[in-house]
């Protein structure tokens, strides 16, 4: 377990990078610490390796104050990497790798299994690449290698700063990925720096969002979507994210809330006036349109009414009865899919007591898209 | 055919002189290294002061050769001694230069991630830094060298010997096959030297910044 307590970081009295920062990481645990350049953000990451030494606080790694320790040896048990990779130029693939176990002077036997073992899991296969130099490598493979360095020790901390974010996108993804797998696989326990909040959604088992020195929110990614503490949380994880993770997505955030309930007895003419007067093309029948808790009979669509001669006509007769409704925590993903199996463009929205409460149509998810679109286009 | 006949005459004053000659520029270079290397690793780290010592180093590479040779004498007499002194001020200026350059080039991620890893100061000097930057420190060894054997010529006009006695003496006695001797021979050290620390340099770099047109 890292815990910060009380950091502070100040290079001259005026500013302070870091103010005052708390932070709690479990074993086994991937925290990402993201926010804009400038909030402290990598500060707080290599205080922890003592690159840089606090102004003020302690940092303390399983309960051992790191100020007590010396810094090298730290170091070596922590494993590091950066955004621009840093493998050394000049030495072959296999003793980069092989670099910290040999600072530590671990037996050479040993080291080459350990490299031997490393390039397997990171399926770059040791009797091609061992003996290559870094930079007859792509970006991704050195970053995986730079993984891969920071790994030889076999340290239980791992801190990556900004790792993938000078990657082409598509390596970056597959990076990503490859690490999610390696940390299923490996239970260490990773900070991770980024400003990428796509990233630390993705990533992140609790993400630390930062401004200005400090912690504003450091909570799971889902919390974070879902309850951002404040306005600058909210503007910084951004509407749209939601929307670029549609399994976080509910149906209640996505239906249309404005549902017009029409009585099953009333006449068509009526429904047709309403579908006019409200603007839309589907009705909720409902037993009784002025009770509250009423349930849903059925839905109108506006296709019904296509060759019904008599106005008069009930909307009991020509109600759809078979729909499908969708409980209010249902994935956006699962909505879709059901939506999409059986052909529907309605989908009533219910609470937990059965009530209707919104309407997810083909409209409903579009608006929630549009929400995005002025973002987008300032990009 | 003069020329071979004197050469064949004069074999043994000839090696003897080209003996002179590397001894005078090899003893000047090692000294510019010995002081030189550690001044650029030094002045990295202090902006200011390493535009002071390459300043000094300029202006001293402005002083004329003959000049040079002329000031030391008072120092350290005639002969050898005051020879070396100015070669070594002369060796200086590229080996401090491009050591600093090699070392300050060398890309601060790097850097980073060798203190990242937990390495101390020393083992990042000797091997991130050093093996990094050799090709540039060989290449200031490599000028400083080559001009260092050019001027070493001028060092016998205060009796310290090499292959420029040849040249002053055949000035003095209308003698052009002496005259060629000594500049031919001159060159073809300073070729020869060249090519020899260019095959160290090959042997030092490692093959993962060795720069692609040299492979």
């Amino acid at each position: 377990m890292i815990s910060l307590k009380g950091v502070s970081k100040s290079y001259n009295q005026q500013t302070k990078v870091v103010d005052d920062l708390n932070l709690e990481i479990n074993d086994g645990e991937l925290v990402v610490l993201v926010g804009e350049s400038g909030c402290g953000k990598t500060t707080t990451m290599k205080m922890i390796n003592r690159l840089i030494e606090p102004t003020s606080g302690d940092i303390f790694i399983d309960g051992k104050n790191i100020k007590s320790l010396n810094k090298n040896e730290l170091r070596r048990n922590i494993g590091y990497v950066i955004q621009n990779i840093g493998l050394l130029p000049h030495q072959t693939i296999e003793k980069n790798i092989a670099t910290v176990p040999l600072l530590c002077k671990k037996d050479k036997g040993e080291v080459k299994a350990r490299v031997h073992e490393l390039l397997d899991l990171i399926e770059l296969p040791y009797d091609i690449y061992a003996s290559r130099y870094p930079r007859e490598l792509s970006g991704g493979q050195q970053q995986r290698i730079g993984v891969a360095r920071a790994l030889a020790n076999n340290p239980d901390i791992i801190l990556m700063d900004e790792p993938f974010s000078a990657l082409d996108p598509i390596t970056r993804e597959q990076l990503q990925n490859e690490l999610l797998k390696l940390q299923v696989e490996l239970h260490k326990t990773i900070v991770f720096v980024t400003h990428d909040i796509d990233e630390a959604l993705k990533l992140g088992d609790r993400i630390a969002v930062m401004a200005d020195g400090n912690i504003l929110q450091y909570d799971t990614p889902e919390n974070i979507l879902k309850h951002p503490v404040n306005d600058y949380v909210e503007a910084f994880v951004g509407t749209d994210r939601l929307w670029k993770t549609p399994d976080m997505l509910k149906a209640k955030e996505v239906m249309n809330k404005k549902i017009i309930k029409i009585g099953a007895d009333r006449p068509i003419l009526h429904a047709i006036e309403l579908m006019k007067e409200h603007d839309t093309n589907i009705l909720i029948v409902v037993e009784n349109a002025s009770s509250k808790s009423s349930k849903m009979l059925g839905i109108l669509g506006i296709n019904r009414l296509k060759g019904v001669s008599n106005p008069a006509t009930k909307v009991r007769d020509i109600m759809k009865v078979d729909v499908i409704k969708i409980p209010q925590d249902m994935s956006l993903v699962e909505v879709l899919n059901i939506r999409k199996e059986n052909g529907i463009q309605y989908s009533p929205v219910m609470d937990v007591a059965g009530n209707i409460i919104g309407i997810i149509t083909n409209t409903s998810i579009i608006n929630v898209l549009t929400d995005i679109v002025p973002d987008k286009e300032e990009y | 055919m003069d020329l071979i006949n004197y050469v064949k005459d004069n074999y043994d004053l000839i090696l003897k002189l080209t003996g002179q000659h590397i001894s005078l520029a090899g003893i000047g270079v090692l000294l510019a290294c010995a002081v030189g290397i550690p001044i650029g690793f030094l002045i990295v780290n202090h902006k200011k002061l390493s535009k002071v010592v390459v300043n000094i180093a300029n202006i001293i590479q402005t002083i004329p050769s003959l000049a040079l040779f002329a000031f030391a004498m008072p120092l350290f007499g005639i002969g050898s001694p005051p020879a070396i002194f100015a070669l070594f001020l002369y060796a200086l200026l590229p080996i401090i230069k491009n050591t600093f350059i090699g070392i300050n080039n060398v890309d601060p991620a790097i850097i980073e991630a060798a203190r990242g890893m937990g390495m101390s100061k020393t083992q990042i000097m000797f091997k991130v830094e050093v093996p990094m930057a050799i090709s540039v420190i060989m290449g200031g060894i490599r000028i400083a060298t080559v001009t260092g054997i050019g001027i070493t010529t001028i060092a016998a006009m205060i009796g310290a010997g090499g292959l420029g006695q040849l040249i002053y003496q055949g000035l003095s006695m209308m003698n052009y096959e002496m005259i060629f001797t000594g500049a031919i021979s001159s060159a073809l050290l300073a070729l020869l030297a060249d090519f020899i620390l260019g095959m160290l340099e090959m042997k030092l770099t490692s093959k993962g910044i060795v720069k692609e047109e040299t492979i």
